[in-house]
């Protein structure tokens, strides 16, 4: 049944339909259109956000945590071009998201108008796909395609480009139209040959290793996964995103490898006979060089991403597939077996290399602040982190107890995705509790953003580990750049204790271990958004760590 | 193809939706990995609503077949093939603006007749030639038509489909090295079929 409507109208009412009730976004000249119908939508709550990056990266994080999609507005001109290290942040990792930026009217496009970007061009790396809508007639349609790229197959961020004439603009709405992408496959079940080849592989395996990625995550596959492991017994290493897709509790849980991951994690990849790949992508970091990875294993690649398989790392068992529904073809086919010879072994390389430890000192470190909110949180936080030191910190030191509690920027590596992304992902839930682990330098990135939690009675928890320094960058002009220290000292931090009182927010400032639980404790009893500065120790490198490009047979592990 | 330096052309054949960027969006694939497009044609296909670009890329074989799998990644594309190794025809076509004054023209027409080029324009002191076929069939011509004064060469892109079979029940283009009768098997080369 056709409807209509005014282009806004028709806009909000897409959304409705696809079951959006939150948008992160700050209104502009091009966009306000669309702002003007929005006390029409009251079903349509509407975040305003202090910086357009800030929006993505809350809709990225609202996605991430809720597995819906992540939807935000901005204007056009610069609202739209802040929205671009979001967009790449999502994309890298995957993330299903909506961004409807405003464009200036038909007839200005293309004159170098106030406030023109051509956004569809300059996104186009950065999208799965995107969209400039020039009937107000498209837009119902156009809606409807983003979201079903968005969410559908290796699920990723759509871009919509309105004209401010086509908000306007009176179209023809028709919500049960049907669908008409040609050009699109979303990839479901494998082929059934390619899962036999696979389970052939992993029955006759003797030191096999599932490799857990974002993927597992994505398709939220962890029950499938847990039963996996525990029918083959397998051990189960999991990628910086895979982290929290298998409870770490768990005996077969074996940590996450590569740059700055657990040593016994890294030996195991090394070690293994067979390296079972679910949804990661061989990424570098896990990699180094290719030509040294696990050279001695078979590897299975299971990927809804055929463009994914021997990109980096050639696989002698490629399955393409939804990880869901492969799991489900999988399980049956795999046999039960014990690999008691490999999980005593695994057992050994834990116990000769354990990675995890903290210096013996009486300083704060921030191993210590992760380690305490980790005991004091039971494991039960929603965690997001920025990108460094902190970041790897929070991978290693946090026991992650519940599935898809980890958000962090794995491909992107962005700073400041810290502080907006905790914001959506407390948004998508309410009543879980959500630490944003930050470092000093990414949270100045999007500090902003607090106003947004303070507005929106947020109680968003930001742990900044504070040690005045970009703490990897110290650490590399120190290893590869013979201690040329430059541009790694911040010598004019605020006070952050008063910046969030200026805020509005409570503040607490940490400086030693004893104070550690009471104020996590307070920052937990506290009905509102907090910020502690924990002032860390300022210089301290980051283990173990396997030098960018190089292999497991460099893994520095802990010279102290 | 080898260009001398290790360096491979691949030919690509994509059937892609008409709409506007699509170019865009394909193009900025190659151009993240520093390659350059040899060629490129496009238009509209006979399906409706699509179109079919053939492009011919310069670049080491497994970094053009994942760009090709990236490519089928887009949205607006149905279909992608590498085409390099099968067994397809293909035709460039250029026009060529020769200096033709009275004295010479016999023996441009002459190049023109063995090279089964046609004649479209004549001027007072030029002709225009339309030569369609494989590369080295146009590059010759240009060549020899270099020593009369060359005043415009403009080539199209690589267009080029696979063979139709041969033998019943097989797909397209399909390279029949055990056929039961090898007389119907084709030559295969890297891509010059097209040749005279």
């Amino acid at each position: 049944m056709s409807k209509h409507l005014g282009g806004s109208q028709i806009v909000c009412e897409a959304l409705l339909k696809e079951g959006v009730d939150v948008v992160f976004g700050i209104p502009g000249g091009a966009i306000l259109p669309l702002y003007g119908v929005l006390s029409q939508y009251p079903d349509l709550r509407h975040i305003l956000s202090r910086h357009e990056q800030g929006a993505a990266h809350s809709a990225d994080g609202y996605a991430r945590s809720t597995g819906k999609v992540g939807v935000a507005f901005a204007t056009s001109g610069p609202g739209a071009t802040n929205l671009v290290t979001g967009l790449a942040t999502a994309m890298m990792d995957s993330v299903p998201m909506v961004a409807i930026t405003g464009q200036v009217g038909r007839a200005a496009i293309g004159t170098d108008a106030f406030q023109e970007t051509d956004i569809t061009g300059a996104t186009l790396p950065v999208t799965k796909h995107n969209y400039l809508v020039m009937r107000a007639d498209d837009l119902g349609a156009t809606i409807h395609e983003a979201f079903h790229i968005a969410r559908t197959g290796r699920p990723g961020p759509v871009l919509i480009d309105i004209p401010k004439d086509v908000f306007t603009e009176m179209g023809e709405y028709n919500p049960d139209a049907p669908i008409d992408l040609p050009g699109y496959k979303v990839t479901g079940k494998a082929d059934e040959s390619q899962v036999e080849a696979a389970a052939k592989l992993i029955n006759e395996a003797e030191r096999p290793v599932i490799l857990a990625g974002h993927g597992v995550v994505l398709s939220r596959s962890w029950g499938e996964l847990k039963e996996f492991a525990e029918k083959t017994q397998i051990p189960v290493v999991t990628t910086l995103l895979g982290i929290s897709s298998f409870p770490e509790d768990h005996v077969l849980s074996t940590g996450f490898p590569g740059m700055h991951g657990m040593a016994y994690a890294s030996l195991a990849v090394d070690q293994a006979d067979l390296i079972i790949n679910f949804g990661s992508r061989f990424d570098d970091r896990i990699v180094g060089d290719a030509k040294r990875f696990s050279t001695g294993s078979k590897k299975i690649h299971v990927d809804i991403d055929p463009a994914e398989i021997n990109k980096s790392i050639q696989v002698e068992a490629p399955v393409v597939g939804n990880i869901k529904d492969v799991f489900a073809q999988l399980i049956p086919k795999v046999k039960q077996a014990t690999h008691v010879e490999w999980l005593r072994h695994i057992e050994h390389l834990k116990a000769e290399h354990p990675s995890l430890r903290i210096p013996e000192t009486e300083r704060l470190m921030g191993q210590h602040v992760v380690k305490a909110l980790s005991d004091v949180t039971k494991g039960d936080a929603i965690i997001t982190t920025g990108v460094g030191q902190h970041q790897m910190w929070a991978a290693q030191h946090y026991q992650f107890k519940n599935a898809n509690s980890w958000l962090s920027s794995g491909g992107a590596g962005t700073m400041g995705y810290e502080v907006p992304s905790a914001i959506g992902a407390q948004v998508g839930n309410p009543d879980k509790l959500v630490w944003s682990i930050c470092g000093d330098g990414g949270f100045q990135m999007t500090l902003m953003e607090l106003a947004t939690a303070v507005e929106n009675n947020l109680p968003v928890k930001y742990a900044i580990l504070n040690n005045n320094h970009l703490g990897m960058i110290t650490q590399w002009q120190g290893f590869f750049y013979d201690g040329d220290y430059q541009a790694e000292t911040y010598t004019a931090n605020p006070d952050f204790v008063k910046l969030a009182e200026a805020y509005g927010m409570k503040g607490i400032r940490v400086t030693s271990q004893d104070e550690l639980e009471s104020a996590i404790a307070e920052a937990n009893a506290h009905n509102g958004p907090v910020i502690v500065d924990f002032v860390i120790e300022k210089v301290d490198d980051l283990y173990p760590m396997i030098p960018a490009g190089q292999s497991v047979q460099e893994l520095i592990e802990d010279p102290n | 193809m080898a260009s001398g330096n290790g360096i491979f052309q691949r030919t690509i054949s994509a059937l892609v939706q008409d709409k506007p960027g699509v170019l865009a969006r394909i193009s900025g694939l190659f151009r993240r990995r520093g390659f350059n497009i040899a060629s490129l044609a496009v238009g509209r296909s006979e399906q409706p609503g699509m179109s079919r670009m053939t492009f011919v890329v310069e670049g080491p074989d497994e970094v053009v077949r994942h760009v090709a799998a990236q490519l089928d990644r887009l949205i607006d594309v149905v279909e992608v093939n590498d085409i390099t190794e099968q067994n397809i025809v293909w035709r460039e076509l250029a026009l060529i603006k020769v200096a033709a004054p009275t004295a010479i023209r016999g023996e441009v027409l002459e190049l023109t007749n063995v090279y089964r080029a046609n004649v479209i324009d004549i001027g007072v002191e030029s002709l225009t030639l339309e030569i369609s076929g494989g590369r080295q069939k146009i590059d010759s011509l240009i060549e020899l038509l270099k020593k009369f004064g060359l005043l415009e060469v403009i080539r199209t892109g690589r267009v080029a489909t696979l063979r139709g079979t041969l033998v019943e029940g097989e797909a397209d283009g399909l390279y029949q090295a055990n056929a039961s009768n090898p007389t119907y098997v084709l030559p295969i080369t890297t891509g010059e079929s097209g040749s005279v």
